[in-house]
């Protein structure tokens, strides 16, 4: 079908659209199109209208306060839901083209399982026994911790957000502790990729979302042992992790390196023990998937404050982004001079190297030094790589173990070095009025004067390593005795889209059938095609 | 009839197809194909680790042509597809039994 307009009409109309645009601007506007006059005394909520007295203004006051602290704590965990598409960008684009669907909807699924797992059990275990959270209203039905000798060992309260939990400050914080117990959850399906069972992972993600995660997440932020390391033995202000490179990435990591390690290397990986390349399919997707990251970090770190009041989020925002363009910086720089080209899987590894380790010192640390971390990140992701690679001889396609378990422990040590008093006073129940023997002290490593936080923090390293890896090895160990981690040779050469999952991920590639197809005979003089287009009108 | 097959650059697949048209020579048929040769490939990195890129990708053209034009048809590939560099490719030509137009059931020459 064509259409022809009529030239003029069109012209006419035109000049028509523009005169009655240019009358409906002309009145004057009974709006406030300035917003000046909008929000005053009337919109505070008084027995007179629009004179309050000063208890209802303090209580406005107070409501504006902690409705900020909301948007900013929902929207930060909105940001890093969506970090979810930046992992799985990643690590599809990582790996082989073969496998694409499954590494895809290996990265779905674990935000399925875990989210449920958190809601079931992860959450009460992790939370339980906090106590109030000032930043979101202070409301304390999270008050039952089991402790041994007076140290925290898990929460047990909470779980399915059910009685006393019912509540809009305990729900606010569970939507921004379960996206980050989905980072965790998500860092192993990169190491495992390629040659683990979706089977495996599914019950991998459980454990991770109701056991591995929580626990360790109890012990540091949940008002556990780790955390009362300062108030209890008087070093420094405790395990101090601000935004989870420990509790988060290395807790993700350990369990990544465990699985790996009791998958073993992918088949081709090793020849005569020397490692191959196998080069990831789509690059470009790699890159976006960690500019999405990086972008979700800004909820990630910032976000942790729970607090939008808190000003300190502007110096958590831009450690965040310096450490990661630095951290790529770094690594695109020592690519090149070593290989000769810069290598972009390694400058999205060094991006998210820097990120994992400006997580835990983000609000701790100065910019120098943000950028120095990020630095130090950039180089060490791809040595860690080497060394995983050809001394280890741990096969991890994407990464993950470097990134997320090797990075996570130099943010956490980074802490014990480089805080430096600024911000922090009070953390984990230490030095509320004055530390070191100055009001307002806050966190403070080793260079600025307190060798007892980076005690605390050589601790936490050595613990969340021991348990990260050390119950996850167990528990990936048990299941494969019992129903095998690991996918047969014959699927793996095959790619895992069709044995494990059933559909392809590009299924342009593979000869199919057109809609001019019919099985049954014709009668003569008839073509296939003939029929089937009486069938379905074809217009064009 | 004769096929003729010419294994050329990517890059210079545009300029020998505008050449043929020119000729009138419109039938072919291409296809992208890896391969080795005198061009040995490359070594790159990949994650630290070397690797060798050593199936170079290619266009295959395919062309069927009455015998008379086949000498003008192979000028014109190999002054288009020439770039003098190793890995300019090369043309093989073979005979063909006949051909059959499917939408009409012609025949032999009349197919092509």
């Amino acid at each position: 079908m064509s259409c022809k307009i009529n030239k003029s009409a069109l012209i006419n109309g035109l000049i028509l659209a523009a005169v009655i645009i240019l009358i409906l601007a002309l009145p004057a506007w009974a709006g406030d199109p300035s917003g000046t006059a909008t929000g005053s005394a009337a919109d505070i909520p008084a027995a007179q209208a629009g004179t309050p007295t000063l208890e209802e203004l303090a209580t406005a006051a107070g409501k504006l306060k902690i409705g900020l602290n909301f948007v900013w704590t929902l929207l930060a965990g909105f940001l890093v839901f969506f970090m979810q598409a930046g992992f799985a960008l990643v690590e599809t684009g990582f790996t082989r083209a073969k496998n694409a669907a499954h590494t895809m909807a290996m990265n779905l699924m674990v935000f399925l399982v875990g989210a449920v797992g958190f809601f079931v059990l992860g959450f009460g275990l992790m939370f339980g026994g906090l106590g109030a959270v000032a930043n979101l209203g202070g409301t304390p039905p999270l008050n039952h911790e089991l402790t041994a000798g007076g140290w925290g060992l898990l929460g047990l309260k909470g779980f399915f957000l059910n009685g006393d939990a019912y509540d809009v400050g305990v729900f606010a914080l569970f939507l921004f502790q379960m996206v980050f117990m989905d980072t965790a959850v998500t860092i192993p399906t990169g190491a495992m990729a390629e040659r683990v069972k979706f089977s495996a992972v599914v019950l991998g993600s459980f454990f991770i979302a109701m056991f591995l995660y929580p626990i360790f997440g109890n012990w540091v932020w949940g008002g556990g042992w780790l955390a009362q390391l300062g108030a209890k033995l008087g070093l420094g202000h405790g395990a101090v992790d601000f935004a989870g490179s420990g509790v988060v990435h290395s807790i993700g990591g350990a369990a990544g390196l465990a699985g790996a390690l009791i998958l073993g290397p992918r088949l081709g990986k090793y020849r005569n023990g020397k490692p191959a390349a196998i080069p990831g399919h789509d690059i470009p997707m790699a890159v976006l998937g960690t500019i999405i990251l990086f972008f979700g970090w800004f909820g990630f770190n910032p976000g942790s404050t729970l607090s939008g009041g808190d000003l300190r989020i502007a110096v958590v925002a831009v450690n965040t982004m310096m450490a990661g363009a630095v951290g790529g910086l770094a690594s695109m720089l020592y690519t090149w001079w070593r290989q000769g080209k810069p290598d972009p899987s390694m400058m999205c590894n060094g991006v998210l190297a820097g990120l994992v380790a400006i997580t835990a010192p983000s609000a701790f640390v100065n910019g120098p030094v943000a950028c120095l971390i990020g630095a130090v990140a950039g180089i060490l992701v791809v040595w860690s790589v080497y060394f995983f690679d050809h001394i280890l001889k741990i096969d991890d396609p994407v990464g993950a173990i470097s990134v997320h378990l090797v990075n996570g422990l130099w943010g956490l040590l980074a802490v014990g070095l480089f805080a430096d008093g600024t911000y922090g006073a009070g953390w984990n129940g230490v030095g509320a009025d004055s530390y070191l023997g100055v009001a307002g002290q806050g966190v403070t490593g080793l260079f600025y004067g307190d060798p007892g936080q980076l005690v605390a923090q050589l601790i936490n390293m050595v613990v969340v390593f021991a348990w990260g890896f050390g119950a996850s090895y167990v528990f990936y160990k048990i299941l494969d005795k019992i129903i095998g981690i690991r996918v047969t040779p014959e699927a793996e050469e095959q790619g895992l889209d069709i044995p494990e999952m059933g559909a392809l991920a590009y299924p342009d590639f593979m000869l199919t059938f057109g809609d001019t197809y019919i099985a049954e005979a014709v009668s003569t003089g008839q073509t296939a095609y003939d029929k089937r287009r009486r069938e379905v009108p074809v217009h064009n | 009839m004769k096929k003729i097959e010419a294994i050329i650059r990517s890059s210079r697949l545009e300029a020998v197809k505008e050449a043929l048209g020119k000729y009138n020579i419109h039938g072919l048929t291409v296809t992208h194909v890896l391969g080795c040769g005198l061009q040995r490939g490359q070594t790159e990195y990949y994650r630290g680790n070397l690797y060798t890129v050593n199936l170079l990708p290619k266009v295959k053209l395919e062309i069927i042509a009455l015998d008379n034009r086949v000498p003008e048809i192979v000028e014109i590939i190999s002054r288009e597809a020439r770039t003098g560099e190793i890995g300019d490719g090369k043309i093989f030509i073979y005979p063909v039994e006949t051909a059959i137009r499917i939408r009409t059931g012609e025949q032999g020459e009349d197919a092509i």
